[in-house]
């Protein structure tokens, strides 16, 4: 486990670095940040002003330097907009938005798993090509679309849950629901392959030549091999899902920190974003390590390696 | 036992449900970029002209819809079917320039890493790591925020952003490739890396790249939508599905209809792009879906 | 007393292909009964067949299908799951896969006892180091807690046949068990089953195609050809008078040292088992049989040649030896 982890660190802090010159360059692109702050009608002072004030008359390898060494201690300087620290705003919205996460992606499993074992053990048959169906549907569907109709149908028209906001849990229903369709279709295919694959293999055919019931052979010898992949998986696909989760977080005005990001692109708010940015960068880069060591503690083949 | 026999039913009925699959996956791509190529012949009216005396008329099967608008107007009094017609054309342009992009970069890269190996390959590798922990959406809308919103833009920067799985693919096929033995000979017959490249290895990860492109497209569309619809797509008054879902918004409650429109074309799109995807993979027998 | 496992006319079809063909043989308690043939003839169809593994599509009719006397044939799938494993045991060719990869051995094979006799786990385990010991495993407390990837191939089918015995069974089915092993633990793995068998009594069905692996260690052999037993008679007797021009021609692929002379080429069969399509009749081997003649297209006689040796021919007597 250690020499696994000796191994995955070094890239992963690499990458971890790269990421984090990506996204101070990101706010560069525009060429001029000064301009971009002050926005369309300042005056020429204004910006020179905006210029000193935040450090951007310096070399540019400088303020590269100096915005890595503050990042590195987890220090993302002041937002223009919120007037506060902007690692303050994030640490504020972020438990929005891993509950959002973490609730679409319980959501996703619950469905994708047992269908996907479902479609497995009836292979070729309409069930199996139901469940491949809701997988093509779930791939064709627009997340911010879906959340629309569902606000005008679950929202309005049944009144069974508020349509936006971040008061309470049921304000998070919708938007898990939403976002775990992004995770449902290659949760459930890699589901339904590995489950083929285990259920083809010769440990299940023992399994039977032993006499096990039929949920042991399902489950205890076909899903616990099956599952490897997808947990896995699942671990970087919440890592997609916390960065997607921006369209569904404006969408339905949950407070989160997508929605922070939209909020500070649309208001010219750039330390915000290159630290939102950066954030779910790194939560991502985390997610996979995590789904690496998932793998490792899960298969046992590699736990020794 | 060594051969597992399967029942000759199962393998028939499967094969016709793809067969209608595929079909119905080609009409779709093949209706809508019809409709995006003809648009100026087939829309009713010009979908930039306004009328504000007759805004969010319903479609004409609904009550108030008159069959001069036969899918209504919008907020704006614009004839929604026009619209509808011309927002082929964006997304299909978007998602074709998009994968060309992207394709080619990933592609680039991936055959880099996989026929060299070494330390092009770690480069590769690791730069197929870092794009991977870039969120999309945010980094795409960032970027719209940062340069202001245009048609081009979009399609840079999701070409940009969705060469990853283009690179993945490529590296492993070209690796799988450069080890065949008339590869080899190729190579050892003197004729250089280049002209190995362009004539066995290209040609023999086409197929396997067109399957990425389609995946891909699917995906450029839907974020072009989203990007759109946030506001930081492509730009008023042009006719982007996204957007028009966006402007019609408002009206949801009232008239449902003016986001199941432009949604339910988005969504039918999306659906046939995969389908075809889907057709094209099990045609290859390669399994790339992750 | 009735054989422990007595099968007659079982057929097996998947889709259009007919797998099995009629075939009968017996298992008596403490017999071993060898079935032996070319890949692709049946064998491992035939066992799965008895066990009610068969792959999906696979279908099964029998005339007579009966285990330690009680009919299984229309046994459905919970009352066959309380016997296999319990009261028959199945071993296969793949020991490096027959393991699940995820489970340590110890929990593989108390998986069994739990399951049919709800014993305890601390007992399980006990049992489980009993039989591990009997099958030539040392220090078998350290390989309980090990997963099949830490184990070699021989290993792994001793677990296999350790764990096939944990209920006791009566008969043991065998499909090619060391085929895929070395040739030194190949023979370790058969004084083995000969030894198991002797002090438990177990009947056991071992299939093979290895004529030399009959030889040392059948009762009986039953010898199959595209779905059919063609030869089926005590072992001592298929070798000393073989008659089915198929069961010849099987031996003679086989080098024995004195019998076969220096530069004189081993025998060979040309061709491959082929393909029965349903409504087939007549003799599968007569395309690559030399003593074919108009007769082996129509329906052959299955008659005695020999004490317990019967043959499926149309030659009288059979090959003259």
């Amino acid at each position: 486990m250690l020499h696994f982890l000796r191994r995955r660190l070094p890239v992963a802090i690499r990458v971890a670095l790269t990421v984090l010159t990506l996204s101070f360059l990101l706010t560069r692109l525009s060429g001029d940040l000064a301009i971009s702050i002050a926005g369309p009608n300042a005056s020429q002072e204004d910006i020179e002003l905006i210029r000193s004030a935040y450090g951007l008359d310096r070399p540019l390898w400088v303020q590269y330097f100096d915005w890595l060494w503050r990042a590195l201690q987890g220090d993302f300087g002041d937002s223009y907009f919120f007037k506060t620290r902007v690692a303050r705003l994030i640490m504020e919205r972020m438990p929005i938005t891993m509950t959002l996460g973490l609730c679409g992606l319980f959501i996703a499993l619950c469905v994708a798993l047992p269908l996907g074992i479902l479609a497995a053990v009836r292979e070729n048959t309409w069930v199996d090509r139901s469940v491949l169906m809701v997988a093509l549907i779930g791939q064709a569907m627009p997340s911010f679309w879906l959340g629309l109709i569902l606000m005008v149908v679950l929202g309005l028209n049944l009144g069974w849950l508020p349509i936006s906001g971040t008061g309470s849990w049921e304000h998070y229903v919708m938007p898990s629901i939403v976002l775990s369709f992004s995770a449902i279709p290659s949760l459930m295919r890699l589901t339904r392959s590995g489950m083929i694959e285990a259920l083809a293999s010769d440990y299940i055919r023992t399994a039977r030549a032993k006499g096990l019931s039929r949920l042991s052979i399902l489950v205890k010898h076909g899903f616990r091999n099956a599952a490897i992949p997808v947990v896995a998986i699942a671990a970087v696909q919440l890592g997609f899902m916390l960065g997607g989760s921006i369209v569904i977080e404006t969408v339905f005005a949950l407070h989160g920190v997508g929605y922070l990001a939209w909020e500070s692109i649309s208001k010219n708010d750039f330390p915000v974003v290159q630290a939102v940015v950066l954030v779910l960068a790194l939560i991502y880069i985390g997610l996979t390590l995590l789904s690496d060591l998932l793998n490792a503690v899960l298969d046992p083949r590699l736990r020794s390696a | 036992m060594s051969t597992v026999l399967q029942p000759a039913g199962a393998g028939n009925r499967r094969r016709i449900w793809r067969n209608a699959g595929t079909i119905l996956g080609a009409g779709i791509v093949g209706f809508i970029t019809f409709v995006a190529i003809f648009a100026p012949w087939l829309a009713p009216y010009d979908p930039f002209t306004i009328d504000l005396g007759r805004r969010v008329i319903p479609p004409m099967w609904m009550e108030g819809g008159t069959p001069a608008n036969i899918l209504g107007t919008d907020q704006l009094g614009r004839d929604y079917l026009s619209r509808l017609i011309y927002g082929a054309r964006v997304s299909m342009i978007i998602g074709v320039a998009t994968i060309i992009t992207s394709g080619i970069i990933g592609t680039f890269l991936g055959v880099m890493g996989g026929f060299y190996g070494g330390r092009v390959d770690d480069a590769v590798m690791f730069a197929i790591t870092a794009r991977l922990s870039i969120p999309v959406v945010l980094v795409a809308l960032a970027v719209a925020g940062l340069l202001g919103t245009s048609f081009t833009l979009v399609i840079l920067v999701l070409g940009l952003l969705l060469w990853d799985r283009f690179a993945v693919v490529a590296r492993s096929t070209t690796m799988q490739i450069r080890n065949l033995d008339y590869v080899a000979a190729a190579r050892c017959a003197g004729c250089s890396p280049m002209t190995v490249l362009l004539k066995e290895v290209l040609p023999n990860i086409a197929t396997h790249l067109a399957v990425v492109a389609t995946l891909e497209m699917a995906l450029a569309i839907l974020l072009e939508a989203a990007l759109s619809f946030l506001g930081l797509g492509v730009p008023p008054p042009l006719p982007s599905w996204g957007l028009m879902i966006s402007e019609a918004k408002e009206y949801m409650f009232f008239s449902p209809w003016v986001i199941m429109i432009p949604g339910i074309a988005l969504f039918i799109l999306v659906l046939g792009v995969n389908l075809l995807g889907d057709a094209l993979r099990d045609m290859l027998g390669t399994d790339l879906s992750r | 007393m009735s054989a422990l496992l007595d099968i007659e006319d079982l057929r097996v079809t998947f889709g259009g292909t007919a797998a099995v063909r009629g075939i009968s043989l017996t298992v008596e308690k403490g017999e071993t009964h060898c079935l032996v043939g070319e890949s692709g003839c049946g064998k491992s169809v035939t066992s799965l067949a008895v066990m009610g593994l068969l792959a999906k599509g696979g279908k099964r009719d029998a005339a007579r299908l009966s285990f330690a006397g009680d009919d299984i044939r229309d046994y459905n799938e919970a009352q066959m799951s309380r016997l296999r494993g319990d009261r028959m045991a199945m071993i296969f060719q793949e020991p490096m896969t027959s393991l699940n990869p995820a489970y340590t051995v110890g929990s593989q094979m108390t998986e069994v006892l739990r399951r049919h006799r709800g014993t305890p786990r601390a007992q399980a385990v006990d049992r489980a180091v009993e039989l591990l010991t009997r099958v030539g495993i040392t220090a078998p407390g350290l390989r309980l807690g090990q997963f099949p990837h830490q184990l070699s191939g021989g290993l792994r089918q001793r677990v296999m046949i350790a764990m096939a015995l944990m209920c006791d069974p009566e008969l043991l089915i065998a499909d090619e068990p060391t085929t895929a092993l070395d040739v030194t633990v190949q023979a370790q793995i058969l004084r083995l089953l000969a030894e198991l068998q002797k002090d438990l009594g177990l009947g056991i069905l071992l299939i093979t195609h290895d004529l030399g692996i009959v030889a040392r260690v059948a009762d009986r052999v039953s010898v199959m050809y595209a779905g059919e037993v063609v030869e089926s008679a005590p072992t001592a007797e298929l070798f000393r008078a073989p008659r089915h021009p198929y069961t010849r021609g099987l031996l003679s692929c086989v080098p024995v040292p004195g019998k076969v002379k220096r530069d004189e080429p081993l025998g060979s069969i040309p061709g491959v088992v082929p393909r029965i399509p349903p409504g087939f009749t007549g003799c599968a081997f007569r395309d690559r049989c030399s003593f074919a003649e108009a007769a082996c297209a129509g329906t052959l006689p299955r008659r005695n040649v020999g004490p317990a040796h019967e043959m499926l021919c149309v030659l009288p007597e059979g090959v003259p030896a």
